[in-house]
């Protein structure tokens, strides 16, 4: 399986060293010919205006859509939550997202930096062991489509969801040392769909 | 489930999503706006930018809070502020308007020659300047949550933010060569604490993110920056104080992400209109000179 990271802006590097700590050989994205190449999607944090801008600039933004209409796994934490939301609230005016996942985010829900924080929360992959998730700036989701289950909430607001092919949450894991998010993306997400294509 | 804020996990994190993007000096709510549809990852918001501190002179202080809320209320991208290096007080101020991130910084006039601000006492994180590893360390020692290599603020002349990115890459490579026993005098040296100094040996890089300011003027300074390792860059003078700003803009922002591409950097360079004028940092005599503040 090929998994690349979108690479235009963010954190690109802690994304890259937790997929290698799941034993996957990750490439970075940023031409459209880079996204011909992989299987799978990281959407890293960062600025999802910035991310979205750019990704509109060099043409790949609707090839990405292509991609997931097509059932492409992808993965997106924080400004990657963002970007697959089909509605976002208090967003830049005329802000895109790529979409496909049917849920309305909120951007900066928790607040501000100062409101930024970390916290042991449990994470509905089967395991009973929490998790700790860090939250910066982070989106909360504040309405789930049919068929997006919710994978882990913070006082009641959903902040791990998925829906098929397409996983997202408002938590940075790359930022921990617990791989266990995106060996959940590779295991759960992205084998079975990728192995149902063949 | 108890949430914790202000850990230098949140606050080092913060900085890590910033990476690949331009942080744009900004004024006005207008001006933030433009920077925000351009593709900036953060504005620093401040009263006057660098050139015109360098221009009229004075005491240079931290910005008027009703401005800062102002570009805060303007844009959804972070909001940086400048409080004087040890101007504790200001830091608190700025703090209790939620600003993003400070930037505790050797462009306004300082408020302490000896002393920097103690940054760990604090919920809301900071970027301080440094041209030299040994500065940088003892930053981060304090509680600096990303560094940004210091170059001459509103001159447009990129040779000082060079020479510092050299310098600060060069004295990590030297590091990870030495011997383990040779860190202690490299340490002592340095004048930086011996834990870090081991840490940067073992790893080969800054804790923190590293980014690169003063006198990026165009989107090839700017991509020049990236290929000397700094995660990203801040650009004060340069944009706003050029012919077109939303289009100058734009550039930076694409060189940076595709700095190591020179066609897109020909392409982002096209008919951008007339640069910042700029100053010589060799015709600036010593005693006007910004990056030689910080101790």
């Amino acid at each position: 399986m090929k998994v690349g990271v979108l690479a235009l802006q963010g954190d690109v590097r802690e994304h890259i060293s937790s997929l290698i700590a799941c034993g996957v050989d990750p490439s970075t994205v940023r031409r459209a010919s880079e996204l011909d190449q992989v299987d799978a999607l990281v959407l890293p944090g960062g600025e999802s205006t910035t991310i979205a801008q750019l990704a509109e600039v060099f043409g790949i933004y609707s090839q990405i859509k292509n991609r997931i209409a097509v059932g492409m796994p992808i993965y997106g934490s924080c400004a990657g939550m963002i970007l697959l939301a089909d509605e976002i609230l208090d967003a830049k005016q005329g802000q895109k997202s790529f979409g496909g996942l049917d849920i309305t985010v909120r951007r900066n829900a928790f607040g501000r930096q100062v409101d930024s924080f970390e916290s042991d929360i449990p994470f509905a992959d089967g395991s009973s062991d929490l998790i700790r998730a860090v939250f910066i700036r982070a989106p909360w989701v504040e309405r789930v489509g049919e068929g997006v289950e919710v994978l882990a909430t913070v006082d009641t607001h959903p902040v791990a969801v998925r829906s098929r092919t397409l996983f997202a949450t408002s938590f940075h894991p790359e930022l921990t040392a617990d791989h266990r998010i995106h060996r959940y993306f590779i295991e759960e997400v992205a084998r079975p769909a990728l192995e149902k294509v063949k | 489930m108890a949430e914790v804020t202000g850990t230098a996990r949140v606050k080092r994190g913060m900085a890590e999503m910033l990476k690949g993007g331009v942080i744009m000096d900004v004024v006005n709510a207008e001006q933030a706006k433009i920077a925000e549809d351009a593709g900036a990852v953060a504005v620093m918001a401040l009263e006057r930018v660098p050139a015109d501190i360098r221009a009229q002179g004075g005491v240079a202080r931290m910005s008027d809070p009703d401005m800062i809320e102002k570009i805060q209320a303007a844009v959804s991208i972070p909001v940086m502020a400048k409080a004087r290096i040890g101007h504790f007080v200001e830091a608190r101020v700025l703090e209790s308007l939620g600003v993003d991130y400070i930037d505790e910084s050797e462009v306004l006039t300082p408020a302490d020659y000896e002393n920097h601000i103690d940054k760990w006492d604090f919920t809301v994180p900071f970027v301080c300047g440094a041209t030299n590893l040994g500065e940088a360390l003892r930053r981060i020692n304090e509680g600096a949550a990303m560094i940004r290599s210091k170059g001459e603020a509103g001159t447009g002349d990129v040779s000082n933010a060079m020479q510092h990115m050299r310098k600060i890459g060069g004295e990590i490579r030297r590091l990870s060569s030495m011997r383990e026993d040779e860190l202690y005098v490299a340490a002592k040296e340095m004048a930086a604490p011996y834990a870090l100094v081991k840490e940067v040996a073992e790893t080969g890089k800054l804790p923190v993110v590293l980014f690169t300011a003063g006198g990026i003027a165009t989107p090839a300074d700017a991509a020049l920056m990236k290929s000397m390792g700094a995660d990203g860059v801040f650009i004060g003078s340069g944009i706003f104080k050029s012919g077109n700003p939303a289009q100058r803009a734009a550039a930076c922002v694409k060189a940076t992400t595709f700095w190591d591409d020179p066609k897109v950097i020909a392409d982002a360079s096209r008919g951008l209109g007339e640069a910042m004028v700029g100053i010589n940092v060799a015709d600036l005599p010593a005693p006007h000179r910004l990056a030689d503040r910080g101790w």
